[in-house]
């Protein structure tokens, strides 16, 4: 392979990888905004929070693997015991109280980091086995890169056979559109919303200790890729997996061939894009009108 | 009686939506609840099912007051709801609609009494040839014969049905008509908000008619076809 085409090949191989963190992100922040109604401000903190729990963990254990097992599910927890404690008090209030909660939350877990690990980046490296480069097709690519892409694809998998596959599943995409009416149904709703709360906070964990052996354990991590996965959400239409899935690469191939093209204003493009689909489509792409 | 509601108050806000009304139902049997728009039939059944809370009152269903719990409890207790906008899940399959009806998630096939995919195909056709179709696609006619459906599939004992003929074709109200008697002979009570005076007039055993937030009126339909005075004062417009 020529050096310029591996070169672009590599480029966007890389853009797939952060799109493909961006949608582990923004799935549980959509999930949980389609189905509950709540614009979860929280949910980049607790990604945040999962990468310095995966780097406690590392340094406790010394595994990476137990990390990335591990780091995520005591964030589902995290997750869970606040919707469990906190979101459900101030429910009755409306989803303004909902709202400034879950940012009073966020602020917390920001503090709460820099209290406890301080405000300087902490590195977390990839398991030794997946060090260095691959080489694919002759092209040569970090393997810890192509690791996050089948960790992604894998999560997918998962999330989609239980979509798509099983009662519960079913029950949470009709929650989606109507969970009053699912309750009326003789289901126990709050009990469904705990678990997509926990689903979608660990779905955020697993991106958070997948990402950060690239970006670096730091307190500035959740407003870094936060921001692009609320534009994941708004782009995609509010509670659409797909739409989150196919903004997410969107957003990916766009960084990273910005860097390359337009290093000047590859900051801006995302927004550009944003304001373009928002300008045509003020729903989403695949929102529904309301 | 299967269900006996005393003084129960509902409030919109400040609005008082529900004042001081009763009302109950024996096993089996068919009420109608007519009244003029905005009376408050619909926060009736709302407030049965818990949708709404009611600010005082009993709701005694079964020996058991259900008053003020959550829907999901009142579901399970065996009150179905077939409710007036439909609120079918427009990105579920037909079949997928239908099983979400299915408390627990499974059929008992060893009750004969047991509403099954089967049954429900014999009188809504259209469904069978269909139960992949998302139920969003369907027309407003079918998702109405879908809601009815879902209802049935979680075997109630008492149905509150909402305006169940509203945009049907005269075909259609004939058959919400048959499946509202047959459903009454295995055993189920309804309560029935229905417009469309004849056709709730020719299924229910007795009438409640409301005026502003209260019950006005109460008797079989007999009475109240020889009461022509009543139903001016409760019904024409």
């Amino acid at each position: 392979m020529d050096p310029t085409t591996a070169m672009y090949i590599a480029q966007g191989m890389h853009g797939i990888a952060y799109g493909m963190v961006l949608f582990l992100l923004a799935s549980g922040l959509t999930l949980i905004l389609g189905m509950m109604g709540i614009l979860n401000l929280a949910h980049t903190g607790f990604f945040m929070l999962a990468a310095y729990f995966g780097y406690q963990m590392v340094q406790w254990t010394g595994s990476y693997w137990a990390a990335l097992a591990a780091a995520p599910l005591v964030t589902a927890v995290f997750g869970i015991l606040m919707e469990r404690f906190l979101l459900k008090k101030v429910h009755v209030y409306g989803p303004m109280a909902e709202l400034i909660l879950t940012m009073g939350v966020s602020l917390v877990i920001l503090d709460g980091v820099k209290v406890i690990w301080g405000s300087q980046s902490l590195p977390l490296s990839p398991p030794e086995s997946l060090q260095g480069l691959v080489n694919i097709f002759g092209m040569q690519y970090p393997a810890y890169r192509l690791f996050i892409i089948f960790l992604s694809l894998l999560v997918l998998f998962i999330m989609g056979v239980l979509l798509y596959k099983t009662r519960m599943g079913m029950i949470i995409r009709a929650a989606v559109s109507d969970a009053q009416m699912v309750d009326a149904l003789g289901i126990n709703v709050p009990v469904v919303f705990m678990l997509v709360f926990g689903i979608g906070t660990w779905m955020a964990g697993v991106a958070g200790v997948a990402i950060a052996p690239i970006l670096t354990v730091s307190p500035g991590l959740a407003s870094q890729m936060g921001m692009d996965a609320f534009i994941v959400i708004i782009v995609g239409g509010f509670g659409s997996l797909g739409g989150a899935f196919l903004v997410s690469l969107i957003c990916g191939l766009l960084s990273s061939y910005g860097i390359q093209f337009l290093p000047q204003y590859s900051a801006v493009l995302i927004f550009i894009f944003m304001a373009v689909v928002l300008a045509v489509k003020p729903e989403g792409l695949f929102g529904e009108k309301t | 009686m299967l269900i006996e509601i005393n003084d129960l108050n509902t409030f919109y806000g400040l609005s008082h939506a529900l004042n001081n009304v009763s009302l109950n139902i024996k096993k089996g049997e068919i009420v109608a609840l007519l009244g003029r728009n905005g009376m408050g039939k619909s926060t009736l059944l709302k407030s049965i099912m818990g949708l709404i809370k009611p600010k005082s009152g009993k709701i005694v269903f079964n020996q058991k007051n259900i008053c003020g719990q959550s829907p999901h409890k009142i579901a399970a207790a065996g009150i179905g709801y077939v409710p007036e906008e439909r609120r079918i899940f427009p990105t579920l399959s037909v079949l997928d609609n239908l099983k979400m009806g299915i408390k627990g998630g499974r059929i008992n096939f060893s009750s004969p009494e047991a509403w099954t995919f089967e049954k429900i195909f014999h009188y809504f056709p259209f469904m069978r040839d269909r139960t992949h179709q998302k139920g969003g696609h369907l027309s407003g006619g079918e998702q109405q014969m879908l809601t009815i459906g879902r209802a049935l599939m979680g075997n109630p004992g008492l149905l509150l049905v909402d305006e169940p003929t509203e945009g049907l074709s005269p075909a259609m109200v004939d058959t919400v008509r048959d499946i509202l008697l047959d459903v009454r002979k295995s055993g189920v009570s309804i309560l029935l908000v229905e417009h469309n005076f004849k056709m709730a007039m020719s299924v229910a055993d007795r009438v409640y008619l409301m005026g502003k937030a209260h019950i006005g009126y109460s008797g079989t339909v007999e009475e109240l076809a020889n009461d022509p005075k009543t139903r001016t004062r409760f019904l024409e417009v």
